[in-house]
């Protein structure tokens, strides 16, 4: 639904500070060890999260997602488990939003109607569908919208001024700016140049605008949150589980602390960004 | 599962957001978005231009050898005592298969969009020795993805792209095949946006690939109802290919689809049967799903995942279907059918003896389906198969299944 969505960004607006963006994926490396994670997450100072749906052939992905979805998938995950994912988190939390993000096919497949009723019934407030452009929209976007489920665009550096207002016309809840062409994982780029994407994508919209793509510590937490209303972490998260699992790929007794760790430094990031900003 | 209504032409498609019926459409990530629709105004532009036909026109007969040779395969005909056979004959093609068609007319797109840098996938080597031959001509850096699988057992096709200037880089995600490789290339491409052309080798994909490729390769149908005309003075009664991607065969029947006395195949690749999980037949044994920027049949399980195929073909080891396939079979206008991996052993082998051609595993499935049909047939029947390409790259895969150490 979307009223929790805009009731945190307005939260967060009222503190004066972007909101952390934390992605990992449903599943990884087993159900009930990703739920743990999912708990700890909002704990350890994230504001909304993002709950990876895998799939088996992440185009837009790099390496860490990828063996991610492939971790998950080789552990049982579905789709229909992904939800369950957000269902079982919505007992202990009903503040902090939650967006499915992955590929449509897995989507498709469940049934448009059907995954809607399902996501919504489990306190699900987003998606980000990876190969839903504009131009697709028929198939998810506006069925979404009109069930009050926000669509959430990715903006790159692609996206030019004609196109800008295209990408933004059904998009809901926040911006997704993806700070560079390529795949997850990728080198963080200047800084800089983030700023003034996200100026003039707000001057088409009065939509939050997130920013991901490269952010893996606190110090880059910090200066993407200067110039934006979030800050998407994934990749850096998703190898941070990566590094704690055995040689089986089994979780070990350090995995869910470990991400709240990562995440609570992010977290420090994201709380000084506007206080430095305003230096 | 969609029925249709009965179109008044099969030729019309796709419509201008790259659909053919349900199938089809540009499902692909932001970024690439604007890179697809500046390729869809590039292509409208080309296909009007006369300069830009008159270049392919002369590389098709000066460097690809076009039109290839409509053959009367006599012996073959005698053999099977039915229909008459004829083979449009692509594997005499520079570089030996269909390929080249496409990617020539790519190429000059490409120098058209004023890109540096191509990229492609490839699964058996074909299209990556084509991609390769043209990036060597037009004298333009070139990268080929290839699952490690097929690297492995197509050793003779990456040699030859490495001759050929190109770099191969092994996929090793996945089952290191065809998908997998496909994967590769776009995530190259949407991070070298700027200076990249994919040059795709399959009528598959997002709008305007499938649309683009189907008319690159259509020449082969053209060049057949002309060549029958002379021959026979009337159109085929069959027409037979091969389907993996399902380039070479969009390209035959295409011309043909508003002919309704011409009936029209496609074989897939049955692997090892549709009753276990080792085959590539997406239309025959798959279910509609989003793949690669299209919606067409896949392979897939309940979950929406996409399932490994398996073909001793290389070529046809794609767990999709360009997406006017899909709006073909559901239309039911093209039949289509499975061949298994012994079938079209035996059919290379047949070939090989009678009449002197040794043909690719993957035209091999569509001959082992003509062996099927043509002596069930009358005589004064014809059939069409697209030999789309020659068997040189496949006797060692072919040894190996025979059991016979080179």
């Amino acid at each position: 639904m979307t009223a929790r969505m805009d009731q945190r960004f307005a939260d967060l607006k009222a503190e004066g500070r972007p909101a952390l963006v934390t992605y990992f994926m449903g599943g990884d490396p087993d159900y009930q060890t990703s739920l743990d994670i999912m708990k700890a997450l909002p704990r350890a100072g994230a504001d909304i999260i993002e709950l990876g749906m895998p799939f088996s052939d992440p185009m837009a992905d790099g390496p860490a997602i990828q063996m991610a979805g492939r971790r998950a998938l080789d552990a049982g995950q579905t789709l229909s488990k992904t939800i369950d994912l957000a269902r079982a988190f919505r007992e202990t939390d009903q503040k902090t939003p939650i967006v499915l993000m992955g590929y449509y096919n897995p989507i498709y497949r469940y049934g448009v109607e059907r995954f809607l009723d399902d996501a919504l019934e489990a306190g699900i407030d987003g998606l980000i569908v990876v190969d839903l452009p504009p131009e697709m929209d028929d198939e998810l976007c506006l069925p979404a919208l009109a069930k009050d489920v926000n669509f959430i665009r990715l903006a790159t550096p692609t996206t030019d001024a004609k196109r800008l207002p295209m990408v933004l016309r059904n998009t809901s809840g926040f911006v997704y700016y993806v700070s560079m062409n390529g795949i997850t994982g990728s080198a963080l780029p200047d800084p800089s140049g983030i700023g003034e994407a996200v100026t003039r994508i707000k001057q088409h919209t009065d939509l939050p605008v997130c920013v991901g793509f490269g952010v893996k510590t606190a110090e880059h937490a910090r200066r993407i949150g200067m110039a934006a209303d979030g800050v998407v972490v994934g990749t850096a998260i998703v190898n941070q589980i990566a590094n704690t699992l055995d040689a089986q790929g089994r979780a070990s007794a350090d995995t869910v602390e470990s991400v709240a760790t990562l995440v609570r430094g992010l977290s420090t990031g994201v709380r000084t960004a506007r206080l430095d900003a305003a230096e | 599962m969609n029925q249709l209504l009965k179109p008044n032409s099969f030729r019309a498609g796709p419509d201008e957001d790259g659909r053919f019926g349900i199938f089809g459409g540009r499902f692909v990530a932001e970024t690439l978005m604007p890179l697809i629709l500046d390729l869809q105004d590039h292509w409208t532009n080309a296909k009007t231009d006369p300069a830009f036909k008159q270049e392919l026109d002369w590389l098709n007969t000066h460097y690809i050898g076009r039109p290839s040779p409509l053959y009367f395969a006599e012996r073959m005909t005698a053999e099977l005592g039915g229909a008459k056979i004829y083979f449009k004959r692509d594997e005499l093609n520079h570089t030996g298969s269909h390929k080249i068609n496409n990617c020539v007319g790519q190429i000059l797109l490409a120098k058209r969009m004023g890109k540096t840098r191509i990229i492609a996938e490839t699964g058996a080597g074909q299209h990556g020795v084509a991609t390769a031959t043209v990036a060597a001509r037009f004298n333009l850096p070139c990268i080929v993805y290839m699952g490690a699988t097929d690297i492995e057992r197509q050793a003779p096709n990456v040699f030859r792209m490495k001759l050929l200037g190109a770099e191969v880089r092994p996929v090793t995600s996945g089952n290191g095949t065809l998908k997998d490789a496909m994967n590769e290339a776009l995530r190259d491409w949407v991070t070298n946006v700027d200076s990249t052309y994919y040059l795709i080798g399959t009528a598959a994909g997002p709008h305007p690939y499938p649309e683009m490729v189907r008319d690159f390769q259509s020449v082969i149908g053209r060049e057949t109802r002309e060549q029958m005309q002379e021959r026979e003075g009337r159109l085929p009664d069959m027409l037979v290919a091969a389907v993996g991607g399902g380039s070479n065969a969009i390209g035959l029947f295409h011309p043909f689809l508003d002919d309704p006395t011409v009936q029209i195949v496609g074989v897939e690749a049955g692997g090892k049967g549709l009753d276990t999980n080792e085959h590539c037949a997406s239309l025959t044994a798959g279910a509609p799903g989003v793949l690669h920027g299209n919606r067409t049949y896949l392979l897939q399980d309940r979950d929406g995942q996409i399932e490994e195929g398996h073909s001793i073909s290389a070529g046809l080891d794609y767990p999709g279907i360009g997406p006017e396939h899909s709006w073909l079979k559901d239309s039911g206008r093209v039949d289509y059918v499975a061949i298994t991996d012994r079938e079209a052993l035996e059919a290379f082998q047949f070939l090989t003896r009678v009449e002197g051609i040794i043909p690719a595993l993957e035209p091999s499935h569509a001959l082992a389906e003509v062996m099927k049909r043509a002596p069930k047939m009358d005589k004064d029947q014809i059939i069409i198969m697209n030999l789309c390409g020659r068997g040189d790259k496949d006797v060692f895969t072919a040894a190996k299944a025979l059991g016979v150490e080179l």
